[in-house]
């Protein structure tokens, strides 16, 4: 059984009150809390094993190096990608996604070549490819939705049909929409036409079961900290043929082989793509992480932001003068909405003072504000720890938005 | 901190009837500033008479009741004041949005966003209007070019 009030009892931060109440947060879209074993898992690694990675013989070397190759490993289990060699501790999915825009696109495209992106698209997996498409006059492709909020696939197919296609940037859950999109349909179209896929997956992998061998995914890049993680942690996984055609994206200490005078050659794959003293307690930390959703079962988190999002859709619905953007279905398991005409900024003020947290802004993503002609939303993101209490909770808090701003006519 | 005592009815009544909206033709001080953090914008149009005193004031844009009652705010209260006396209210609001003790009574209504001071993340939405008149009178008097502090 799936026990929120077991859950919640492991995460610190949610055991206090803000502003005199009880925190309802509802904004692990934007970073997920930290479980009491996540936080432990780090605190231990820091009093038995800290020391550099790869670089020492000695007892407290090896055990850092162990600690974050295990991370790797647990990593690469999560998704099942085939080897933890698949996988390349980045920042975050925006290093994840620039690692791939500039080691692969800026050295593979060539002028007139075409790189696919999506109005889904988070600022992270869009100016990366405006940027490489820019230096290599290549060209880019806009998929926009449908008036329901889905891709249009009939535009992206007849994208692919230009036969200049190498590159396809895509969101597999949209973080404002909640659109999910048919990731395995784009992948393999993409295939078809010899395009490789780029998946930003900081909304999916933190709530649904990721198989990149399944989805056949060429690239996909992920977000620690919305997976009960710390900040400063995510990675990517590549194909091993992709990443070990690849130049390195940084240069410096253990991403070399052998250095001479005025040239270099590379380390193998992933070690090429970790320049510097990597985020170690970082990985550990993500692993820890992970742990505590493989625990819970990812079908099983899945299953139970379903049926919040069911009644957090039945309940906002109901609200008066209220906007919910994007499809019903398919859909992750967060809602982006406005309020009669009430700025997000006044509203997400008003709901704090209730102790509401709820993300207000364009969220990394101004062309999809663009399109639907509102310069900011408000946003409800749910997770694990979350109950209907706090959807409750956020509903009545917004009575007392309407009450504040209710009658303004713009 | 109370909800109310950020937003008190001098704020939603401006936010809810702004005082001179609009642009001014031919303005001789106009700026328009955004904030990226959360989209709001503001322009300041002003025309000046023979004396130099603000003539006529405007404002411009869209964004959350903050940023729209102070630009609404500061429309009435520049409207008469010399150049000289309008850079002196510029610098009371900034000090007063430090959150610094002091005698505010000069601002007027525009007190009543002293309790945005204690909102760090609302800051910028209070000030954006000052800074667009800031920025315009720099640039108007060839200061800085332009760039606010
Ligand atoms: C869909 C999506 N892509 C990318 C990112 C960027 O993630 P990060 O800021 O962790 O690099 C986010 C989160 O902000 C996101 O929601
Ligand atoms: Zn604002």
């Amino acid at each position: 059984m799936f026990d929120v009030a077991k859950i919640k009892r492991d995460f610190p931060v949610l055991q206090q009150e803000i502003n005199g109440k009880p925190v309802a947060y509802l904004d692990s879209a934007a970073s997920s809390q930290l479980p009491r074993q996540v936080m432990e898992a780090m605190s231990r690694y820091y009093e038995t094993s800290h020391a550099n990675v790869h670089r020492g013989v000695h007892t407290l070397a090896e055990r850092a190096t162990s600690a974050y190759e295990e991370a790797r490993e647990k990593t690469a289990r999560f998704i099942n990608a085939p080897l933890p060699q698949n996988i390349i501790f980045t920042r975050g999915t925006t290093e994840a996604l620039n690692l791939v825009a500039y080691a692969y696109g800026l050295h593979k495209l060539q002028a007139g070549d075409g790189v696919i992106v999506t109005l889904l698209d988070h600022h992270s997996n869009l100016v990366p490819w405006q940027q490489i498409a820019k230096l290599r006059n290549a060209n880019l492709y806009m998929v926009e939705l449908t008036d329901e909020g889905l891709l249009n696939m009939d535009q992206f197919r007849s994208y692919l049909k230009q036969g200049n296609i190498k590159v396809v940037a895509v969101t597999h859950a949209s973080n404002v929409m909640g659109t999910i999109t048919p990731i395995k349909d784009i992948i393999r179209d993409a295939h078809q036409a010899g395009a490789v896929v780029v998946v930003d997956a900081a909304q999916s992998a933190p709530h649904m079961k990721i198989d990149v061998q399944e989805l056949d995914a060429d690239f996909l890049a992920v977000s620690g900290h919305k997976m009960l993680g710390p900040t400063g942690i995510g990675f990517l996984y590549g194909k091993g043929k992709l990443l070990d055609s690849m130049e390195p994206f940084q240069m410096g200490g253990s991403m070399i082989g052998l250095v001479n005078y005025f040239e270099s050659n590379w380390a193998e794959v992933p070690a090429r793509f970790e320049a510097g003293t990597p985020n170690i307690v970082g990985a550990v930390g993500l692993a820890a992480g992970i742990d505590y959703l493989t625990a819970l079962g990812m079908e099983q988190v899945e299953q139970h932001e379903r049926q919040l999002l069911a009644y957090a859709w039945d309940r906002l619905s109901q609200v008066e003068g209220i906007a919910l953007y994007g499809p019903r279905e398919p859909r992750t398991g967060l809602i982006a909405f406005n309020v009669d005409d009430t700025h997000p900024h006044d509203v997400s003020t008003v709901l704090d003072a209730e102790g509401v947290a709820v993300r207000a802004g364009h969220h990394c993503a101004q062309p999809l504000h663009k399109w639907l002609h509102t310069a900011a939303t408000n946003r409800a993101s749910f997770y694990i720890y979350n109950d209907q209490q706090d959807i409750d909770r956020l509903v009545s808090a917004l009575q007392r938005v309407k009450e504040m701003f209710g009658y303004v006519a713009r | 901190m109370s909800l109310d005592s950020l937003y008190q009815d001098v704020i939603l009544d401006h936010y809810k009837k702004p005082r001179n909206v609009g642009k001014i033709d031919n303005y001789d001080v106009g700026m328009e500033l955004a904030n990226p953090t959360c989209g709001d914008v503001i322009g300041i149009h002003l025309k000046l008479d023979d004396e130099g005193k603000v003539a006529d004031a405007k404002f411009h844009g869209h964004g959350c009741s903050i940023s729209q009652s102070s630009a609404s705010m500061l429309t009435v209260k520049v409207k008469g004041k010399k150049v000289e006396e309008a850079r002196q209210l510029i610098a009371d609001f900034y000090e007063m949005m430090k959150g610094s003790e002091g005698d505010y009574s000069k601002l007027g209504e525009l007190q009543a966003l002293q309790g945005v001071a204690k909102y760090p993340v609302r800051i910028k939405c209070a000030t954006l209007a000052w800074k667009a008149l800031e920025q315009g009178l720099d640039k108007k008097e060839g200061v800085n070019d332009g760039e606010s502090q």
